[in-house]
């Protein structure tokens, strides 16, 4: 908190809470998910300050904010890999359909299937070919070889834009192919499992202009079947292929709706400053 | 004047420069060739020592099981402990490759900062201790426990096994190969160990976003990445394994002839190396014995260039390694 005073007024410190406070504290039943006082720390560090958002079916939304703003340990909330790293401690809940993932009877194995992940660098499995790549996920839930894993791996390649540059080097590893392509592949693995929502690390930033063009079509493509979160620190791209967007700093959701109205007319004084590159 | 003065110096500079640097490519060179060298010396002063005792009994040398020193009958005869090495550094592979391979995994998959660095630093610690004091320690321990608590009732329960079978005195085949797991355990524990750790975590993480369970990213993903670091880890263990003397000796029971085949782990057996340890210093330099002495040591060192040189070959076809990654 007194960090941010330096940079911001006390009235738009109001006007923040504001918002905050109108990104439900209750539960939205249109809502795909819904991350309600998110507190995250990391040993001592407090990373994530009762962050609040709205992930809506069949949208795009984009998380934006300067480096170790905290935008992808939220991101990893949301499919419980944050409980990877052993010193992490959450409080808060993350809704999916309206059901706490973090309940104590639910399994973040199960989450993690219907919560699809792409990560920032793409990291197809070395040792599996592309195939199996896109296969790993099914097999791991008992589907065998066969025609029906051929038609979803198929299917899962197609809609990741990859088959027809791939179809047939099926068998090569899958980190013979080229970045942008890894990526999809990546994205394909995601998809393979049939998830509800897609989770983006920034997906791009490792990728050049015309691989990144062809993920963020593709982006757009997938929220026709998927809500995907994309947390980025392109700002164009957030304007170009989101719906939504919430801008974080220091640990804090700033501000968040639509992107339209974020990108042209920002509520928030921070996120003026942030987007018109005053900071960052 | 000025001009070819200077040209001279730096002539003079460039040509002393390229002298030194000869010298010392020259002596790096000896000082890399003598490694080889010394392993030449060594194969040499083996293969002629040795050719008396071949030349006097032919492949019956490496195939026979009789062992008779007394002169003008004698008969030499390694096939036992041929396969006495082979025995034991397989006993010693079966135990301390899994549980090597457990405590690898748990430290790099499983354990807490605060365990892993203290564990790390013992098991690299046991591969600091002489070997005779872990002979000591199974003479006066181990034996024991093995008689009570293991040989006996798979004796009992399990003996119409073959190789359960006998009388269990504790100073047997399985009582050393169970000294060398618990040697070898240390060498492929803390490589096996660097080899996971170098297993990058975003196929951790790639594995945990498609639902993987830990166990399901352990086996399906860390370990076959890891796959040929754990095999050299492994050959690399067993290369210890093979060559191991003091506390096999001490452990063996030391049996010679036909009596030293390993039919059964609970029977007193010999080993290549733990017959030289026994028998070489007892040799009268230039007699038949010890041209057989020579003899097995040349067989040793054959198997462990083989087993070396196999897993080398091993490690770039199967696996496709080239320096001691893999290939992407």
């Amino acid at each position: 908190m007194t960090t941010t005073t330096t940079t911001i007024t006390q009235e738009e410190q109001n006007n923040k809470h504001v918002t905050n406070d109108q990104t439900q504290q209750e539960i939205d039943q249109t809502a795909k998910m819904q991350a309600i006082n998110v507190n995250v720390w990391f040993g001592q560090k407090h990373v994530l300050k009762s962050v609040n958002l709205t992930v809506k079916p069949n949208t795009v939304t984009a998380i934006i904010g300067p480096s170790g703003c905290g935008k992808s340990t939220f991101l990893r909330c949301f499919n419980r890999m944050h409980e990877l790293a052993p010193n992490a401690k959450m409080t808060g809940k993350i809704l999916l359909d309206c059901e706490d993932i973090y309940e104590r009877k639910i399994d973040p194995v199960q989450i993690r299937r219907r919560v699809g992940m792409v990560f920032q660098k793409p990291n197809p499995f070395p040792t599996m070919s592309i195939y199996d790549n896109v296969a790993a996920g099914l097999k791991l839930t008992g589907t065998k070889n066969g025609k029906h894993l051929d038609d979803i791996v198929k299917r899962s390649l197609e809609q990741a834009t990859l088959w027809d540059e791939v179809h047939e080097d099926l068998k090569k590893p899958g980190t013979s192919i080229s970045g942008g392509q890894q990526q999809r592949l990546c994205i394909a693995r995601a998809i393979a499992l049939q998830p509800e929502v897609i989770l983006m690390d920034e997906p791009c930033s490792a990728l050049d202009p015309i691989a990144t063009a062809k993920i963020e079509k593709l982006i757009i493509e997938l929220k026709r079947n998927y809500a995907v979160v994309i947390v980025t620190h392109n700002m164009q791209q957030a304007s170009r292929i989101s719906d939504y967007t919430a801008f974080m700093y220091m640990g804090e959701l700033i501000e968040f709706g639509e992107t339209r109205q974020l990108f042209e007319n920002p509520k928030v004084k921070l996120t003026e400053n942030y987007i018109t590159g005053a900071f960052g | 004047m000025k001009s070819p003065n200077k040209q001279q110096q730096i002539q003079k500079t460039t040509k002393s420069k390229v002298t030194g640097d000869n010298i010392f490519k020259i002596l790096t060179t000896i000082i890399a060739t003598s490694a080889l060298i010394i392993l030449l010396i060594t194969g040499y002063t083996l293969v002629k020592g040795s050719i008396p005792v071949v030349q006097n009994f032919g492949v019956n040398f490496f195939f026979g099981q009789q062992w008779n020193p007394v002169e003008g009958r004698e008969i030499y005869g390694i096939l036992p402990y041929i396969l006495g090495t082979l025995t034991t550094s397989g006993v010693a592979l079966l135990i301390g490759v899994p549980l090597s391979l457990g405590i690898a995994i748990f430290l790099v998959e499983m354990a807490p900062k605060s365990l892993r660095v203290p564990i790390s630093y013992i098991i690299e610690l046991l591969a600091a201790v002489p070997s005779v004091i872990y002979g000591l320690w199974g003479l006066r321990v181990l034996r024991g426990w093995m008689v009570t608590y293991i040989e006996t009732p798979l004796s009992k329960y399990l003996g119409w096994i073959p190789i359960f079978s006998g009388n269990p005195q504790g100073l047997d085949i399985f009582t050393a190969g169970v000294i060398l797991a618990i040697m070898i355990i240390p060498t492929i524990a803390s490589l096996s160990k660097e080899v996971l750790t170098a297993v990058p975590n975003s196929i951790r993480e790639g594995a945990y976003s498609i639902g993987a369970t830990k166990w399901e990213v352990t086996k399906r993903w860390v370990l076959s990445y890891g796959k040929s670091g754990i095999f050299a880890a492994i050959i690399l263990g067993l290369g210890r394994a093979i060559g191991e003397t003091m506390a096999v000796t001490m452990l063996i029971g030391n049996a010679t002839g036909p009596s030293a085949m390993p039919t059964s782990l609970f029977q007193s057996g010999q080993t290549m190396a733990s017959l030289i340890a026994n028998g070489f210093t007892e040799a009268t330099a230039g007699s038949l014995k010890y041209s057989t002495y020579l003899g097995v040591g040349l067989t040793l060192l054959i198997m462990s260039l083989v087993i070396n040189v196999g897993a080398h070959l091993i490690m770039t076809r199967v696996f496709k390694v080239k320096g001691g990654a893999i290939e992407q």
